[in-house]
């Protein structure tokens, strides 16, 4: 396994690092202004402490586009799912992601942690 | 057992309706069993390198690597899927006559099933991949009984994917292909939504109306029911503007195709009588 990480290394260098926009193919790069508009989003963060979302409910401004960002400190793998607005995305133990939602209209937006639904369970109160 | 049981059915139930419905639509082909039994072992042994790899993908592309490669397997499949239904709708009249004409016998010069032997791995490698994560967290936070979980959950998506295929075979055969041929449209469809979802959140694409209209107090996508709709047609209930972009594009790309393929090849009519009884399935 630690092989296959040092081996992967270098695509992850490949990938990413300081110049990512040099390295992007040219798909993403044609799609590039579009991401100006988000450029300026609003933060916001949710922590995953034992399986649960903290704060489990999160007020957020309406017609905003918003930038989430989630960090996992349990030692397992995560995902972060809605069925209320497009929103699939693993975060992996011990670290952190992000990814934008929204704009939203008015009203309350449930979200979950697929791999531990009993517990990681919360709401997007938007106003 | 039962949280991994249930974790496990969703995700298979997912790639099981995608394979059921391929397979249908393979119906007849000489060797097709092998080709999706490839594409199944091929996506499952993808699935564990892609578990594997998440810390990698999860950094890569300035942390949107997830959504690039969701997306980008999304929109392959699409590609196969569109391919294989604009080459059926010059074929698949002839298909269905020597089928008649043959009982269910072999056909031959189906180009296409390499395409849809892709389409099943990388069904399977997607959810795959979420299941073998998932089983490693499991492992690592002590959880019991995975392997029951994990067999039962198994067992039951593809019994569904069975029940969906044992249907789709009980269809007349002179409306068979059709049948299939616009259930791997709707399917298509609804993947290309799918991926719009993931340029979405990883905001290389704006959600234009974020919901676009609300249908959850009818069909919950929660629900199995909403779920099954959510792969077989595409069903969202709250879905972003942008994804009816996306389902309505693939709808009418595939069928504008269909539409200018069939104008060169003028329709074979069979007359009802001689197929009344031609249906293999009974």
């Amino acid at each position: 396994m630690h092989s296959f990480y040092e081996n992967a290394y270098h695509l992850l260098v490949f990938f990413d690092t300081e110049y990512p926009m040099k390295r992007l193919p040219p798909m993403v790069l044609a799609l590039l202004p579009l991401l100006v508009s988000a450029a300026e989003a609003p933060s916001y963060t949710l922590v995953l402490k034992d399986h649960r979302y903290q704060p489990s409910v999160l007020h957020i401004p309406a017609h905003t586009r918003i930038r989430l960002e989630v960090i996992n400190q349990d030692p397992s793998p995560e995902e972060f799912e809605s069925n209320d607005f497009p929103a699939e995305k693993i975060v992996m133990p011990n670290s952190r992601m992000s990814l934008f939602i929204g704009p939203f209209k008015p009203g309350r937006y449930g979200f979950y942690g697929d791999f531990h639904q009993p517990t990681a369970q919360g709401s997007l109160i938007v106003e | 057992m039962w949280a991994v049981a249930l974790l496990v059915f969703r995700e298979v139930l997912e790639a099981a309706l995608i394979v059921s419905v391929v397979a249908a639509a393979t119906r007849g082909v000489a060797k097709r069993g092998l080709y999706i039994g490839g594409g199944i072992a091929l996506g499952a042994t993808g699935a564990v390198l892609v578990a594997w790899s998440a810390g990698l993908l999860a950094a890569a592309f300035s942390g949107i690597g997830q959504e690039l490669f969701n997306a980008g397997i999304l929109l392959a499949a699409v590609l196969m899927i569109g391919w294989h239904v604009l080459w059926m709708s010059s074929h698949g009249r002839e298909l269905g006559r020597q089928m008649q004409a043959m009982g269910s016998a072999v056909l031959s010069g189906a180009s296409s099933l390499w395409l849809l032997l892709a389409v099943v791995a990388l069904a399977v490698l997607r959810e795959g991949s979420e299941i073998v994560l998932f089983l490693y967290g499991m492992r690592a936070g002590g959880a019991e009984h995975l392997w029951s979980g994990l067999s039962i959950g198994v067992v039951a998506g593809a019994a569904f994917g069975f029940a969906l295929y044992a249907g789709l075979l009980r269809i007349p055969m002179r409306h068979f292909f059709r049948v299939t041929n616009a259930m791997l449209v709707l399917l298509a469809a609804g993947l290309a939504s799918t991926a719009a979802r993931y340029l979405i959140q990883a905001d290389l694409l704006p959600a234009l109306s974020q919901p676009l209209w609300d249908s959850a107090w009818l069909l919950g996508n929660g629900s199995l029911p909403g779920q099954t709709a959510h792969i077989l047609i595409g069903y969202d209930a709250q879905p972003a503007g942008m994804q009816l972009v996306f389902y309505v594009f693939t709808l009418v790309a595939l069928w504008v195709g269909a539409k200018l393929i069939h104008g060169d090849a003028p329709p074979a009519r069979v007359s009802p009588s001689a197929t009344a009884h031609a249906d293999p399935a009974h």
